[in-house]
């Protein structure tokens, strides 16, 4: 034991992972997970009112009024005035874009007849919900509330529409239980008015369908294959970038850093070699997990090959010239086993490689902008997931190339160290 | 045997290496103190002193791997930063500068393409390399297979893959066993015997006597002897030969006695120096008188341990 706990003291990397990254981890959970309530993210949602009637208008308030929904009707004002309401084509771009994981269209007619039951409601038009279906979430919650605020907003459309139901089912009422049907409901219409603030909570087990079509228009008949294969790529990239540079650290130990340097070879070269090195492993790595994907997985890989090469190129760039600045700070190997750990897996869990961002709340989810693991997938995204042209790739190339870049002349300059005594 | 590679510096009438007045400190510690010296064309100049002497740091500064304060090296008259220089050079370091996971034929080639070797030239250096060092049926071995002598063998053959006209070697049989240390010293010999110039780093004195034409004595940085090995023994001892004594019991006062005689008393012995070998009898009566009883003594040659210890009043091994 005295043994132990005297080489776990003089080993500060191990002593740092063994204290330092749980701790990080647990943190990292709590806040995404829980703790900071206020700190969840909104769905956001898209709502095209095609109808222009009290229903759908109510039904939109209702929405509105849930706080667990951020509902736009239109697309933020930019400056020199205010944008136009969102339409069914200009929503489902909104969704593939990804402004936005869910749009709501409420189609013409919808306030003839919002609320039906059984057969009765076969001929009604449906709300549209189009969505992103890379986002697992979002769409399950539209509808879960679309349901509970048609419910809870609409109450007298909802016994309106079953005394409707019953009157033909049971053969109709008499004259004085219409009538008394009849006060009841303006009496749950007056209620609603005067009760605009209102949450819209309330008794959720009197399940009444509003009709609801369901259509994906970013990832049609994908699924989250090719999403996780550039989610757990990029963190395993990292690993292996770490580790491809680590033999800088080996070779500084033995010596043999010294015998290259007094050759014809310059720690510029031996750097360049090295990040080249890494790139072409990682780059290899990701074409692997790729075909495996496609094969055994049916992700649509052929098509979206230029795409794949242009994200793969700057994503295996990123994460060479990452692992070179690892390696650069490091003094030894064994530092730089804890000190990468660390940082991958913190990366890797801020930048979606281990849960997708739409988990996080908007703090997080910025924070993850800072890791190389969150550009690369949402750049891997665009390909596999919204069929983005390789000309809207852009912010993520550049910022994969800025960051390779940046970590590149920092390994460079960190490593004039090694180059004279 | 023709260099596979031609330097691009003449070895001209230009000495092959000339250090002059080189100052090397790290910290508060000056491990190279106002060193120079000059290797003479197809020399072997032997760098004798003990661990921390300030060797390696002196050859590290010769081959650019060490930026002196002060003074200047140059090889073959240009400065040794050039990229001739570079090329003329050859370094032999004191560790294992070796891939293990390479073959030894890899190994080579990788060392080759650095500095510049390709196609046929890299070939043919390798299978010199290979042949010089008798690893050419261990060629496909990785290295983490071999043994420690077989190591050693490929770390100095890796040195002269561009075959250099100056070779550093610092420390070449360090834990190396002594059937592999012969090998090794034959291997250097017939790079002396084609005229190679060579800077021969070592704390091990035969290794000195054996291999070198002039040996410099390094301590604390410093070289404080510079000669043949008989023009360093003759300095320092001239006609005198060497008593070295080792007491059953020493009685109280034994280190004063050694001193009034002018001896050297270390790890219970002691030396002295002696013109006449009839003075031995004398120092016997003398120790048994003052009740020191001898065990055995001796009567030898001085060689350059004992120049050593004459010069700086401690052992080589030290």
């Amino acid at each position: 034991m005295r043994t132990g706990l005297i080489a776990l003291r003089r080993d500060r990397g191990a002593f740092a992972l063994s204290f330092v990254l749980p701790i990080a981890f647990f943190s990292i959970f709590a806040v995404i997970f829980g703790g900071h309530r206020d700190s969840t993210p909104k769905v956001k949602v898209i709502v095209v009112d095609e109808d222009h009637s009290t229903a759908s208008q109510r039904l939109i308030r209702g929405l509105e009024r849930e706080g667990s929904l951020a509902v736009k009707k239109k697309p933020a004002s930019k400056k020199g005035g205010e944008q136009l309401d969102y339409t069914a084509t200009t929503a489902e771009a909104a969704v593939k874009d990804g402004t936005a994981p869910v749009a709501l269209i409420i189609p013409h007619g919808f306030g003839e007849n919002p609320i039906s039951f059984g057969a009765s409601g076969e001929n009604r038009p449906p709300i549209q919900l189009l969505k992103d279906s890379s986002d697992l979430i979002a769409p399950q919650v539209i509808v879960g509330l679309l349901q509970k605020v048609a419910m809870t907003a609409m109450p007298d459309l909802m016994a309106e529409q079953g005394s409707k139901y019953l009157d033909r089912v049971a053969g109709g009422f008499t004259p004085e239980q219409r009538k008394r049907i009849d006060e009841g409901l303006d009496e749950l219409r007056r209620l609603e008015d005067s009760d605009e603030q209102s949450s819209a909570s309330g008794d959720s087990n009197r399940g009444m369908p509003v009709a609801v079509a369901t259509r994906d228009v970013v990832g049609q008949n994908r699924d989250m294959v090719s999403f996780y294969a550039a989610a757990i790529g990029v963190m395993f990239l990292l690993f292996t970038a770490s580790g491809a540079s680590g033999s800088l650290l080996d070779e500084a130990e033995s010596g043999t850093l010294d015998r290259v340097l007094s050759s014809r070879v310059t720690m510029g070269n031996l750097l360049a070699g090295k990040l080249l090195y890494s790139m072409l492993l990682a780059f290899s790595q990701l074409v692997v997990m790729f075909l495996w994907a496609w094969l055994v997985f049916k992700v649509d890989f052929i098509p979206h090959i230029p795409g794949f090469v242009v994200m793969g190129l700057s994503t295996a760039f990123a994460v060479g010239a990452f692992g070179m600045l690892l390696a650069s700070i490091c003094r030894t190997r064994a530092q730089l086993g804890p000190l990468s750990t660390l940082v991958i897996l913190l990366m890797s869990s801020l930048g979606g490689s281990m849960f997708p961002r739409y988990f996080m709340s908007e703090a997080m989810q910025k924070a993850g902008l800072l890791t190389i693991n969150a550009w690369a997938i949402d750049g891997f995204t665009e390909v596999f997931w919204r069929d983005e042209p390789i000309s809207h790739l852009w912010p993520q190339v550049l910022v994969l190339l800025g960051i390779g870049v940046l970590f590149w002349t920092a390994a460079r300059r960190l490593a004039r160290r090694w180059e004279y005594s | 045997m023709a260099p596979a590679h031609v330097a691009s510096i003449a070895p001209s009438l230009s000495l092959p290496l000339r250090i002059e007045g080189v100052v090397k400190r790290f910290g508060g510690l000056t491990a190279v103190n106002g060193v120079s010296l000059e290797l003479n064309s197809g020399e072997c100049l032997g760098l004798l002193g003990p661990n921390g002497a300030g060797k390696s740091t002196l050859i590290r500064s010769v081959v650019g791997r060490v930026i002196p304060d002060s003074g200047t090296v140059s090889v073959f008259g240009a400065r040794a930063d050039s990229s001739g220089a570079r090329e003329a050079l050859g370094w032999i370091p004191q560790e294992l500068a070796l891939y293990p996971k390479l073959t030894c034929r890899e190994n080579l080639q990788s060392f080759g393409l650095y500095h510049g070797l390709r196609g046929a030239a890299l070939r043919t250096a390798v299978e010199w390399c290979l042949d010089w060092a008798s690893l050419t049926d261990r060629a496909l071995e990785p290295v983490a297979h071999l043994s420690g002598g077989m190591k050693r063998r490929l770390n100095m053959a890796a040195g002269l893959i561009h075959r250099p006209k100056v070779i550093l070697m610092d420390e070449p049989t360090v834990g190396v066993d002594p059937q592999s240390r012969n090998r090794i010293f034959e291997m250097i010999e017939t790079l002396h015997d084609e005229g190679v110039s060579m800077l021969y780093t070592t704390h091990y004195m035969e290794e000195a006597e054996r291999l070198c034409d002039r040996i410099a004595v390094i301590d604390h940085g410093r070289v404080i002897a510079l000669g043949t090995k008989d023009e360093l023994v003759q300095n320092a001892f001239a006609s005198r030969s060497e008593v070295i004594v080792r007491f059953a019991k020493a009685g109280d006062g034994v280190d004063g006695w050694v001193k009034e005689r002018a001896g050297v008393f270390e790890d219970g012995m002691a030396r002295f120096t002696i013109e006449h070998a009839n003075e031995v009898a004398g120092l016997l009566d003398s120790a048994g008188n003052a009740g020191h009883e001898l065990a055995d003594i001796s009567l030898r040659k001085p060689n350059l341990e004992s120049v050593f210890l004459h010069l700086t009043g401690r052992e080589l091994r030290d």
